[in-house]
């Protein structure tokens, strides 16, 4: 409980606690996060980062253990995130991803990280960028995201990663299911895992099928068939990322992606803030409460809120958002 | 203070050590701490002392939880608190469970091992334990008729 103060110097020290402490403050969107974000400022390199997502069951947690196993043996340094579904009645989860991963437990060049979807302030898009910058200011070449595609969580994850693997399975009419879903708009490349299993070929037809009624794109999805329990097909998965990486980058798509997460994050970052701003001045201003509460419709209060924290000069004498120090005050400009 | 930030759940890395090889009670388990609206962090079978430490840093757990029913709880369970000390992080509260007769459960706890809890044990009262060890900021505390 002593480690606030020394939040930076425990995170430059190389010890995993001062990560894992970083990410979850990240994750509760905690001030001294943001403080530590800014100190570590040139330091947030970006690694690599692919996402893997799909239904449950389809052996997402063991192709990613079978991923992290080969990049480990070409000496890369590999962070993982997984994300499971909360319980919608309770808040709680069970994060069963590492089970998958046991092979990895004592290996200093592997970080796993296991967290539930819900209860992120701001989305769980948020702190899952800014745990990314900070596995990559730590020193990992390669982060890795696992969700679970049965809810919004894929969608925001795949908006973090560079290339996002859609993880199928033979004969479980997932394909089908997962393209309906949507889930086909995200996917850089298919996998379809569990290759031992007849029906294999049949899936990985559909797959070709679906993608040929498609718009002829720039970038064709391959289709990589594994058996993750084995690591069949992983060098090939691996391979199938680095050809999307080089597509990014020669169609200037990267670029583009790489600057529409920026402007996403600052507008995201933006929201956050305005959001217990205003829920800050809601609680503080009664009269404002009661003027809301009278009116029944939140567009005034809205306004009034809005013009009292952007305008310059604007009297507001309340203190200015944790963390966020002086240059968040408007009167400066 | 008004916060609407959503509280973090409690994170609870729930392991088996020692050889022997089911699951099903730890399971059970895991299910009413999730219910309880806990994150539970299951790492799976024949986890070293080792191994469940380094897991609680990685993700950051405030709690332990280990369930062992080989007889080796004299060496496992101190083991995993000598672990914890040697990484700096005696601050993560570790419970077990598993058949120890009550002079072991009073020496382990001498030792730093939070609480035991043997079989036939309601979940209930592994919740009702970790709420009071563990108290949300505003939450009623549960009654102490269950200990
Ligand atoms: N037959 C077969 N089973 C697999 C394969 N990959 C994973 N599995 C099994 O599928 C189940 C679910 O795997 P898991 O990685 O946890 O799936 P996730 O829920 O998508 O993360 C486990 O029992 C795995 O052993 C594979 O390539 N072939
Ligand atoms: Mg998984």
């Amino acid at each position: 409980m002593n480690g606030r103060r020394d939040l930076v110097a425990e995170f430059r020290s190389g010890n995993v606690r001062g990560l894992a402490r970083a990410i979850t403050l990240v994750e509760q969107r905690d001030p001294s996060a943001r403080r530590l974000l800014t100190a570590l400022g040139g330091e947030l390199r970006r690694p690599r980062v692919v996402g893997f997502t799909g239904a449950p069951g389809t052996g997402k947690s063991t192709l990613v253990d079978a991923l992290v196993a080969l990049l480990r043996r070409r000496d890369r340094t590999v962070a993982v995130i997984a994300v499971d579904p909360n319980s919608p009645y309770s808040g709680g989860a069970i994060l069963g991803d590492r089970i998958r991963m046991q092979g990895h437990a004592l290996d200093p060049g592997v970080y796993i990280r296991s967290m539930g979807a819900r209860g992120h302030l701001g989305g769980l898009s948020v702190a899952t960028r800014e745990a990314v910058r900070l596995l990559g200011a730590f020193g990992f070449q390669h982060v890795i995201l696992e969700t679970v595609g049965v809810g919004q969580s894929e969608l925001e994850v795949a908006a973090i990663a560079d290339s996002t693997a859609v993880v199928l399975t033979p004969g479980s009419g997932d394909g089908v299911q997962m393209i309906k879903a949507g889930i086909m708009e995200i996917a850089d490349v298919f996998v379809v895992n569990k290759a031992d299993l007849p029906g294999a070929q049949r899936t990985v037809q559909e797959v070709r099928n679906l993608l040929s009624l498609g718009p002829k794109l720039e970038w064709r999805p391959p289709i990589v068939t594994t058996v993750a329990a084995t690591g069949e097909g992983v060098e090939e998965l691996l391979e199938a990322f680095e050809r999307h990486r080089e597509h990014l980058e020669r169609s200037g798509e990267g670029r583009r992606r790489a600057e529409a997460r920026l402007k996403d994050e600052a507008a995201d970052l933006v929201a956050e803030w305005a959001r217990a701003e205003a829920r800050r001045l809601l609680d503080e201003d009664r009269e404002l409460a009661a003027r809301l509460l009278r009116d029944r419709v939140p567009y005034a209060a809205a306004d009034e809120i809005l013009t009292r924290r952007l305008t310059p000069g604007a009297v507001d004498r309340s203190s200015p958002p944790a963390g966020r120090g002086e240059e968040a005050r408007p009167e400066r400009s | 203070m008004a916060s609407h930030a959503p509280v973090k759940p409690l994170r609870i890395v729930l392991a088996k050590v020692g050889l022997d090889g089911h699951d099903r009670g730890v399971k059970v388990v895991a299910r009413a701490l999730r219910d309880a609206g806990y994150e539970v962090i299951y790492t799976g079978l024949r986890q070293t002392p080792e191994m469940v430490v380094e897991a609680a840093l990685q993700e950051d757990a405030q709690v332990i939880g280990l369930s062992l029913h080989s007889g080796a709880h004299m060496t496992l369970f101190p083991a995993v608190i000598e672990e914890l000390k040697r990484r700096e992080a005696e601050d993560i509260v570790v419970f077990g469970g598993g058949i120890i007769p009550d002079e072991d459960i009073a020496e382990l706890k001498r030792m730093g091992v939070a609480e035991i809890f043997t079989p036939g044990t309601p979940l209930q009262d592994i919740v009702d334990w970790l709420r009071r060890r563990f108290p949300e900021p505003g939450a009623p505390a549960p009654s102490a008729a269950s200990s």
